[in-house]
């Protein structure tokens, strides 16, 4: 018996998501980015198509974080309170394909700013750079509901992806992203009937197929990234096996979830056997976006500079000319 | 073709002597179903029942041990291409390569490092598992210069080896230090009946490394008709991308063709430009495939990432990292100290418990 590349064959097709719109699409993007319409498991090449690489997205704030680690200071200390300036930043220098625009500051105990001035920084950041948007929030669903209605108004047109609705709060925003057209991330946490659970909710209410983006919540490496990565490989395998609703791109956080954590804030005088936390703080960051995209993720919003350049490189390797593509 | 249980139990002695480690015949047969030991365990098994067995009473992935005693290191026994289908049963190695042209100081500060260093994280001490010796002079081996990293490594570290150079009387050479201690070797090129006979008179475990699917093949076949049962399988790729589709065909066919020439552990030397691109390679390697992830540096911030991620993916998904539900004490609690209530899950224990000692204050946490 001699050797034989052992190719599987998939019945299902993971939906095809477009984010942004150009003038001609009746938005002010200067592209559009289409994620998802893989056949096969991720960048296996040799069994199944995958038209789309994965894209990277990098996030600006209403307010900055109040556990914004040091080592993303250094990077984005002129910048961080301009949202607009730091988008400019993450596209030119360090290449986004995306800007997360986060409303945390609109959640009435970190600062309950007000949706007109929510409106206000997402104009202000469409404004400043030409690449799509995500527009990011939280889990006061009376205060979020108010702002991504007014948010998906202001942005019509633009093609946005609106990030996120739960399983108890998706009707209002869901309805504000069909009245003006834009996209949606169904989050739930980390289990997999919970997700499909709520993309039947979504299509139940005629949401179209082809606007739905999965986020099956980050956990970050060593905070339950072993929970994260096998849900998403779960719901990779099922949707790619014919369930039509899991058969969706997904959006991972390594960014927002790798800043949290310890790893991230301490230094090596505290902790002598973590080493360096400058290169620590990167690293936990790759480390993360790395195993996942190895799951399925199809979109990830990360922090760090280096990561970005890292990722990138290793993301053009994996999706790359050598892999037959 | 694959026996169940019951069929195996048949052809078993059924005398329940237990020295294949289970304690009746019964129970090594369902271990056989499924997979998880191999017909050689029982001394007193027939050869009828060895040819009936054939392939099908071989773990489809072989169980290889390099070193003996604190230097053990296991890999392979793998069942599963996902964690969620069951568990991944033996972590990636984390090797570490010292290259025999540093300067001897260099080199002792090195093996001392690596061999010292250990973190505790959840409650479970993480450490690198082998030291990876390469001869890497142009053309010729410096002899000298091998022999001599090889021996500073038998004197002072305890991590399994694994032999890397250029030409078969430095191998010989090393393998002579390391006579009772059975290393791996790594063949870089093609392999040689000089390499197997080196192999089997050292009990030493081979490396195997091919840039073609055909060239793995024809090693790995050439090395089991030699008698060389010991094998890791190394197959280098110009890219991350290519290693990636490489490593699942290769665990696939184990898994899912019993194609037994690629039953064995994989081994992937991660070459990179730096540090965060080394990083990253060697993540994709550890959760995909590599039994072993050999790299050509290190610091402390790298390894407690990968160690970190290590821990996460091998973790038994059916039994996650628990402590037991109980009251704890921290610091010196009197009854007038305040009471936590937290989860067992051990993350959220050690996260709180770490917390409430960095505070400084005592308590009891339930
Ligand atoms: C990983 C994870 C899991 C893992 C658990 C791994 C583990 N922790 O051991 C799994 C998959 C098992 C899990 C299960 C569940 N989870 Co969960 N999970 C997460 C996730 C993604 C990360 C948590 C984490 O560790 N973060 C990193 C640490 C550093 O940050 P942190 O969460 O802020 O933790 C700090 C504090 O909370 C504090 N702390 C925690 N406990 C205590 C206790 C005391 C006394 C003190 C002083 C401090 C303290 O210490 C931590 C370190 O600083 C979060 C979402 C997220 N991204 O945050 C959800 C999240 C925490 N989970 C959530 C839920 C609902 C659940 C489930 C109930 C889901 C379900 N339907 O079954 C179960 C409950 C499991 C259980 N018995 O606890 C919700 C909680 C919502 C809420 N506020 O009530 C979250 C916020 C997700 C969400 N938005 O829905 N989860
Ligand atoms: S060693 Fe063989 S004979 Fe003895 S209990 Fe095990 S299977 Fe039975």
């Amino acid at each position: 018996m001699g050797f034989e590349v052992p190719a599987e064959k998939n019945p299902g097709t993971i939906a095809e998501v477009t984010i942004g719109a150009t003038p001609a699409q009746g938005g002010t993007r200067s592209n559009a980015i289409t994620i998802g319409g893989s056949t096969a498991l991720p960048f296996l090449f040799f069994e199944g198509k995958h038209p789309h690489r994965p894209a990277l997205a990098m996030e600006v704030f209403d307010k900055v974080p109040s556990k914004y680690p040091g080592p993303l200071q250094d990077y984005y200390a002129d910048v961080i309170n301009d949202p607009g300036e730091m988008a400019r930043k993450c596209v030119e220098q360090y290449g986004a394909e995306l800007i997360s625009v986060r409303l945390e500051g609109t959640h009435p105990e970190k600062g309950d700013r007000s949706a007109d001035e929510a409106v206000d920084v997402v104009k202000q950041v469409l404004e400043s750079i030409q690449v799509p948007l995500i527009i990011s929030g939280h889990s006061h669903y009376e205060k979020i509901n108010k702002v991504m209605t007014r948010v998906c108004e202001a942005a019509a047109g633009e093609n946005c992806l609106i990030n996120y609705v739960e399983t108890e709060n998706y009707k209002t925003i869901a309805a504000a992203c069909m009245a003006y057209n834009h996209n949606i991330v169904a989050q739930s946490p980390i289990d997999v009937n919970m997700a499909k659970q709520l993309n039947i909710l979504l299509t139940d209410m005629n949401f179209p197929r082809d606007r739905i983006v999965i986020d099956p919540l980050t956990g970050a490496l060593g905070y339950g990234l072993e929970y994260t990565y096998s849900i998403m490989e779960r719901i990779r395998i099922d949707g790619l096996s014919g369930d039509p609703m899991l058969a969706f791109p997904m959006i991972i956080n390594p960014g927002y979830e790798s800043s949290r954590v310890k790893e991230n804030r301490v230094s090596e005088e505290e902790y002598p056997d973590w080493g360096d936390q400058e290169l620590r703080s990167a690293y936990w960051e790759i480390a993360t976006a790395m195993s996942l995209l190895t799951a399925g993720s199809e979109l990830l919003v990360l922090y760090h500079p280096k990561a970005m350049d890292v990722v990138r490189k290793n993301l053009d390797e994996l999706y790359g000319a050598e892999s037959g593509n | 073709m694959t026996l169940s249980g019951l069929e195996i139990f048949k052809l078993l002695p059924k005398t329940n002597c237990t020295e294949c480690g289970v304690p009746t015949c019964m129970a090594f047969a369902m271990k056989l179903a499924q997979k998880k030991a191999d017909l050689s365990e029982c001394p007193y098994a027939s050869d009828e029942a060895k040819a009936a067995l054939g392939a099908a009473g071989k773990p489809p992935i072989r169980l290889v041990k390099i070193g003996v005693g604190a230097r053990a290191f296991e890999a392979g026994n793998e069942t599963v291409m996902f964690r969620h289908e069951k568990t991944f049963f033996h972590q990636t190695g984390i090797a570490v390569q010292l290259k025999a042209s540093e300067s001897e100081e260099q080199l002792l500060s090195k093996i001392r490092e690596i061999e010292t260093y250990t973190v505790e994280r959840v409650g479970e001490r993480l450490k690198a598992d082998l030291l990876f010796l390469s001869s890497d002079s142009d053309a010729p081996d410096d002899k000298e210069a091998f022999q001599k990293l090889v021996g500073m490594a038998k004197e002072h570290s305890t991590k399994g080896i694994i032999l890397d150079c250029a030409e078969i009387e430095s191998l010989e050479a090393g393998l002579e230090i390391l006579k009772a201690d059975r290393p791996a070797v790594y063949v870089r090129k093609e392999v040689s009946e000089e390499v197997f006979k080196l192999s089997k008179a050292y009990n030493a475990p081979l490396v195997l490394t091919a840039t073609s699917f055909e060239s793995l093949e024809n090693q790995t076949v050439k090395a089991m008709k030699a008698g060389v049962e010991d094998l890791l399988l190394n197959m280098e790729a110009p890219d991350l991308g290519m290693q990636f589709q490489n490593n699942t065909i290769l665990r696939r066919s184990a898994l899912k063709k019993n194609f037994e020439p690629f039953g064995y552990p994989l081994l992937t030397i991660i070459e990179a430009e730096n540090g965060m691109d080394l990083l990253a390679k060697a993540s994709v390697g550890l959760c995909k495939y590599a039994s072993i992830i050999v790299l050509p540096r290190y610091e402390k911030a790298m390894l407690y990432t990968l160690f970190t991620l290590r821990q996460n993916i091998f973790t038994d998904p059916q039994k996650p990292i628990q402590v037991e539900p109980k009251l704890y004490a921290i610091g010196d609690p009197t009854p007038e100290s305040p009471v936590f209530l937290t989860t067992n899950f051990s993350l959220t224990f050690f996260l709180v418990s770490g917390e409430i000692e960095n505070s400084g204050t005592s308590a009891h946490l339930v």
